[in-house]
């Protein structure tokens, strides 16, 4: 048996920690060890964008990090992006424009789309495009996820929301 | 778990890290941003003894403005420098070319330093080191070394860097203001590999054309500077006449490949069509804008 290490971060708001061998990805250290499966695993090699979550804010590949590397980080999943059962904007948007089907993609979706919001609150259809080309739907299409960010990009523009 | 096991060492500061280079003699390697190296060692097809992570070493990332320079710490993001104002005044080439490095989260892990150490030469920043003349900065155990961008690559995914070595800076004269300048990249989807990309930038005083830089990339195994293409230019101006003939004398002085993403006379017309789309480009801001 491999020698494990301690990881200590934050995960939405709280305080987490689990011990691993330090060649576990930081995604499936969110899975198998922290119990959080809105993250997907995808193509783990940092191609379909499936696992991002945010590092420290930022939008990044959870299968492209190592689990120790998170240690002391704040982490951001898609279990934490409602507050206190209320959809964010975001995944309001995703709802009511039919930014999703079979659901595999849209937390990196979201997640990716939320750092995309808080660099640039007005993006133009192209910079969304550009944006969320760094995830991979195979089912809806894109149509209805851009349309989502767009409308949630109105909606954060106007409410207190807004970072 | 998709790596191999290997040894994780996280030091603080540069001279642990190349210790750590020297004590496991070339069979580890150093972790930066991750965003090539990790999947390499998903696939299993880098297996390193020891990786080396560079991330805790918080004075390998800075952008410091200096002499007439932009020197840059390895560990600088490539996200940090997409929206770095001194950037975008001193080098907007190089602000162009990292908004096409890969996707929004792969830029918030890269890192400049990473990008050059990992040479792949279908990528932005091999090309904009050797278009602007750049320099790197080596340590290793018997100290520093400074090396050009035709010094440092050495063929695909190779550089001349020792395995006791690692990248600590990287320095780019700033480009003469007014200066044109385009980075044209072409990819079946945005945000991947280019098939073929052209770095340009041209100084033109008057009628003249006093300098023309014209470097690929993903056209041959390292980024190739396009010397006689520029001479053309150098020679003959900006006129439509002469970009046509630097971008047919561009075709002619590659040497691609061919390889599941395109042939390697694809990649030779596409060579000539960016070099023109870039020097097109190039010419209509320069002055500013």
């Amino acid at each position: 048996m491999a020698d494990l290490v301690a990881v200590r971060l934050t995960v939405n708001g709280q305080g987490r920690e689990g011990r691993c061998e330090t060649r576990k990805l930081l995604v499936d250290f969110l899975r198998e060890d922290l119990g959080l499966t809105g993250t997907h695993v995808g193509c783990e090699h940092g191609l379909c964008g499936a696992c991002t979550v945010l590092v420290n804010g930022e939008a990044a590949r959870s299968c492209l990090m190592l689990a120790v590397q998170a240690d002391g980080v704040e982490v951001l999943t898609i279990e934490g992006l409602s507050k206190d059962g209320t959809p964010h904007p975001l995944q309001e948007a995703f709802h009511e424009h039919h930014g999703l089907q079979c659901g595999f993609c849209t937390p990196g979706m979201l997640l990716t789309a939320l750092d995309l919001l808080r660099t640039n609150s007005r993006p133009s259809e192209a910079e969304i495009r550009q944006g969320l080309s760094a995830v991979l739907c195979r089912c809806t299409g894109y149509q209805g996820i851009v349309k989502a960010v767009q409308a949630a990009a109105l909606t954060l523009g106007r409410s207190p929301l807004k970072e | 778990m998709k790596p191999v096991r290997f040894d994780y060492h996280r030091p603080a500061t540069v001279e642990e890290a190349i210790a750590l280079l020297t004590r496991y003699g070339g069979e580890a390697k150093l972790l930066a941003g991750g965003q090539s190296l990790m999947p390499l060692m998903n696939f299993r097809v880098a297996r390193p003894a020891a990786l080396i992570d560079l991330n805790a070493i918080a004075s390998l990332a800075y952008i410091r403005e200096d002499d007439g320079h932009l020197r840059f710490g390895a560990m600088t993001r490539q996200r940090t420098i997409e929206f770095s104002p001194v950037v975008r005044r001193r080098l907007p080439l190089l602000a162009e070319a990292t908004a096409l490095v890969g996707h929004l989260p792969i830029r918030t892990r890269g890192t400049i330093g990473g990008s050059l150490a990992h040479a792949d030469p279908s990528a932005e920043y091999p090309a904009v080191l050797t278009a602007l003349e750049g320099t790197v900065v080596a340590r290793g155990p018997r100290g520093e070394r400074t090396l050009r961008a035709s010094e440092l690559f050495e063929s695909y995914l190779t550089t001349n860097l020792h395995p006791d070595e690692m990248l600590i800076e990287v320095r780019v004269p700033a480009m003469p203001e007014g200066a044109g300048f385009a980075f044209e990249e072409f990819s079946r989807r945005h945000g991947d590999f280019a098939i073929v990309g052209i770095a340009a930038v041209l100084v033109v005083q008057g009628e003249r054309c006093t300098a023309a830089r014209l470097v690929t990339a993903g056209a041959g195994p390292v980024p190739t500077r396009l010397r006689e293409a520029e001479e053309i230019l150098e020679r003959g101006g900006c006129s439509a006449a002469a970009i046509e003939a630097a971008a047919r004398r561009a075709a002619e002085l590659v040497e691609p490949d061919t390889d599941i993403h395109a042939s390697a006379a694809y990649r030779r017309n596409l060579t000539r069509v960016l070099t023109g789309r870039a020097l097109r480009r190039a010419i209509a801001r320069m002055g500013g804008g």
